[in-house]
């Protein structure tokens, strides 16, 4: 059977000089690092997307510890490299998009019954939004509306201020 | 018009020279190659206003900016380049990102005297890769072109591996591209005259190699 990696030795010119088919590997090539080109630019905008929101991966080793041209099977390899990480930090993404939308209806269900959250904490980062705060389900009047059932959800009013944040540093 | 040179295309004196590129490496490689020029210029510390300008700079980059670099065409032009060559620009960083990184770091450009401050305020505005020689080692043109067998990098141990790319002048090897120096050629003490060499890759436009070199070499002239 013939796989995709084994398509850089089928394109050797030394492999078809017995038939007199002359092949361009330097087209090869080039078009190996055009879509190089493409993929990182691809990897390149979804590491900036998931940046702060999740992990997603986008590491490729090097193939030289020196700078080099590499030849056809290398830039397979790192082309085929790149796809990979393109492909998982999609599939990340997907599943922090997942994450946040549950977590978005969590909140609307938090909202609508508070008392069936009971003490649950919802963070923006949760949502995948910026900044600081979050939802938490808590009791009217502390005990007392523990006692009495009164829940509801309240919503943390941001950041710290850097005011507040100096005053504590003076303490 | 695109063939004037520098110098009647922005009046500026002296005008960067272009250097040459081995015609196997272009035919792989289109796009690359090096350009340079030569001030009489010592190294030492940085004055006042160059110092300042490092300063205003750290304060125009935020955090955002260095996550998004990346995106942005001179950069992942580097970043393409550098996958294209074997290196992984993670770990070997392109020196736009090296500098955006140490940023973030270290909170500020910090200043490590002349002539390193002005390519790193030439490369943080351009995003354009610079290099610096004792101009009065260099014999003839500078190119880029790769390793012969048996060549050695001046002051490393052993020979370049084949294939290796380097910058080189008439005669020798003077660094690797994207990275070490040969001894004899690194700006240090004695130094009186530099050479500024901008590395140019495919997606990178002419006028930002002109411009981060004319900007590194005025910062160095005017210090």
């Amino acid at each position: 059977m013939t796989t995709l990696s084994g398509v850089p030795a089928l394109l050797r010119e030394e492999g078809f000089a017995g038939l007199g088919v002359a092949v361009d590997e330097r087209e090869a090539r080039l078009q190996l690092r055009r879509q190089i080109g493409r993929l990182e630019a691809e990897l390149a905008g979804l590491f900036g997307e998931a940046f702060g929101h999740t992990e997603v991966p986008h590491r490729v080793g090097p193939l030289a510890a020196v700078p080099r041209v590499l030849d056809l099977g290398e830039l397979e390899a790192v082309r085929d490299r790149l796809a990979d990480r393109v492909a998982e930090a999609r599939q990340a993404l997907v599943e922090r998009r997942r994450v946040e939308d549950e977590n978005r209806e969590l909140v609307e269900r938090m909202l609508a019954a508070p008392q069936d959250y009971k003490w649950v904490q919802v963070s923006r980062q949760d949502l995948g939004l910026h900044g600081c705060g979050h939802w938490h389900s808590r009791p009217r009047l502390g005990p007392i509306g523990m006692l009495m059932g009164w829940w509801r959800v309240k919503i943390s009013s941001g950041c710290p201020l850097a005011g507040r944040l100096a005053a504590v540093d003076q303490d | 018009m695109g063939a004037d040179p520098a110098s009647q295309r922005i009046g500026w004196v002296p005008a960067p020279e272009q250097g040459g590129v081995a015609p196997h490496i272009t035919s792989e490689f289109p796009g690359l190659g090096i350009a340079w020029v030569e001030v009489d210029a010592k190294p030492g510390g940085s004055p006042e206003p160059v110092r300042r300008r490092l300063r205003d700079l750290s304060d125009r980059t935020y955090g955002s900016q260095a996550i998004r670099l990346r995106e942005r065409p001179i950069p992942w032009a580097y970043r393409v380049f550098f996958r294209q060559i074997g290196l992984d620009p993670d770990r070997t960083r392109t020196p736009v990102e090296q500098l955006a990184l140490d940023r973030l770091h270290n909170g500020g450009f910090r200043s490590n005297g002349l002539p390193r401050d002005a390519l790193d305020i030439a490369i943080v505005e351009t995003g354009v890769a610079l290099r610096a020689f004792d101009a009065e080692g260099i014999q003839g043109r500078l190119c880029i072109r790769d390793s012969a067998p048996g060549e050695a990098l001046a002051g490393l141990p052993g020979e370049m591996a084949k294939g290796t790319l380097a910058i080189a002048d008439e005669v020798r090897p003077l660094g690797l591209l994207f990275g070490a120096t040969a001894e004899g050629l690194r700006v240090e003490k004695g130094t009186r005259r530099i050479a500024i060499a901008a590395i140019q890759v495919n997606g990178v436009p002419q006028i930002a190699v002109e411009e981060a070199l004319w900007m590194a070499a005025s910062t160095l002239e005017a210090a």
